[in-house]
């Protein structure tokens, strides 16, 4: 998604976001992310406003105090930024891929069923299963922290089952060009 | 040391779905949040630097920076431990694949500079009316200024106007208009490196004059 993403050419505009529309969202990320009110509050504070960064191609960025939290591609679910994923690495639910696959990951390349299912990969257990259009954290083999996040293809048990094709659609990965925007 | 602690306590356990089921239960107080090295050079997290294109200056880095977390990355016994499940084979598939990175950055970064260092910056005295002049500056952006933030820079040192404006529709080589004769006053802060203007060689700075509104050729 930030491939080849510049923010002087690729931003046409950034808006305050509505309070009513800041209720919603917060509510949205209530739902969508494992995170304790309390927690977000100190993310994202209601005395702060939002700030809504229009990209191209229906890519929008929200920021606190100019700083990234969290995005949206269309009406996809809403996606902390790495950084912030690293910070509450247990907001989202995690797979994670073989070392062999982490430098894929690291080119912007979707998952593999494989690099998930070989063991050095890991899937939460059956009894977990994550439906198809979950977003992910993508742990990496033998690392403490994500590597990326991403939106479940198919639902993880069948990606065991398949075993072949992508199974995680990768949305940002470590070095990405929205990796480097710490402040916008 | 305290922060470090944490942090590690925090990160140690990959937190898998089941755990952060069992304590999110009363939390009324926001969970502290982990706190991540990054790399100095690359940016990334240390334990990615391996397969960044800067690994060598990543680690002499970390040496520095961070002695006391090297043995962590590259001690034998980490990075034997860090091999996994992947094979030798692929091991070095990888190894080798970093080195080529690695050297492919250096000469492109060598390429970038020598570029730099041969681009030039004009100073323009541009005759607007008999008494009146314009300083037009050209090349900025070629040593990464950011020319707005200059234009700025230029208009509340000389307290006059100044702009950026379009030689052509949708071109890289913008120009900086400042009204007034500032040719040398501009000469001079690049060669001070004054504020923004850090970076740009004053050898690469040239000053010229341009008596008529428009040139025939
Ligand atoms: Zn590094």
């Amino acid at each position: 998604m930030f491939k080849k993403f510049s923010t002087a050419t690729d931003i046409s505009g950034s808006t305050p976001v509505k309070s009513s529309v800041q209720r919603q969202l917060r509510a949205t990320i209530l739902s969508q992310w494992k995170i304790e009110p309390e927690t977000l509050e100190s993310i994202w504070p209601k005395k702060e406003g939002l700030v809504h960064v229009k990209c191209r191609e229906h890519i929008s960025i929200y920021t606190v105090n100019s700083r990234p939290i969290f995005f949206q591609h269309f009406d996809s679910p809403l996606v902390p930024t790495l950084r912030i994923l690293h910070q509450y690495p247990y907001i989202l639910p995690k797979v994670q891929i073989d070392r062999g696959a982490i430098r894929f990951l690291l080119a912007g390349a979707h998952m593999m069923c494989p690099g998930l299912t070989s063991k050095g990969g890991w899937l939460p257990p059956a009894e977990e299963d994550l439906p198809g259009g979950t977003l992910v954290a993508i742990f990496a083999e033998g690392k403490e922290h994500a590597a990326g996040i991403g939106i479940t293809k198919l639902s993880t048990e069948d990606m065991k089952k398949i075993n072949k094709n992508v199974g995680v659609e990768t949305v940002a990965y470590l070095g990405d060009d929205l990796w480097s925007v710490k402040s916008l | 040391m305290g922060k470090k602690q944490r942090a590690a306590a925090a990160a140690a356990p990959a937190p898998g779905p089941e755990e952060a089921e069992s304590s999110t239960a009363p939390a009324a107080e926001p969970r502290l949040p982990v706190e991540v090295i990054y790399c100095g050079v690359c940016g990334w997290p240390l334990e990615y630097c391996e397969f960044g294109s800067t690994f060598t200056r990543c680690k002499e880095w970390l040496g520095a920076e961070h002695s006391e977390l090297f043995d962590k990355y590259y001690s034998e016994d980490a990075l034997a431990a860090k091999l996994g499940t992947i094979s030798l084979e692929a091991q070095s598939k990888l190894e080798e694949d970093t080195a080529k990175k690695e050297a492919k950055a250096e000469a492109r970064a060598e390429a970038e500079l020598k570029k730099k260092m041969e681009s030039q910056v004009v100073i323009k005295r541009v005759e607007r009316t008999k008494r009146k002049h314009v300083t037009v500056i050209s090349g900025l952006d070629k040593f990464g200024i950011d020319l707005k933030k200059a234009a700025k820079q230029f208009a509340s040192k000389f307290a006059t106007g100044a702009s950026v404006s379009k030689v052509t529709a949708g071109a890289t080589d913008d120009e900086i208009v400042v009204q007034g004769d500032v040719c040398y006053e501009i000469l001079e802060m690049i060669e001070d490196g004054v504020g923004i203007l850090k970076g740009v060689p004053a050898d690469n700075v040239e000053i010229v004059e341009d008596k008529k509104k428009k040139g025939g050729n």
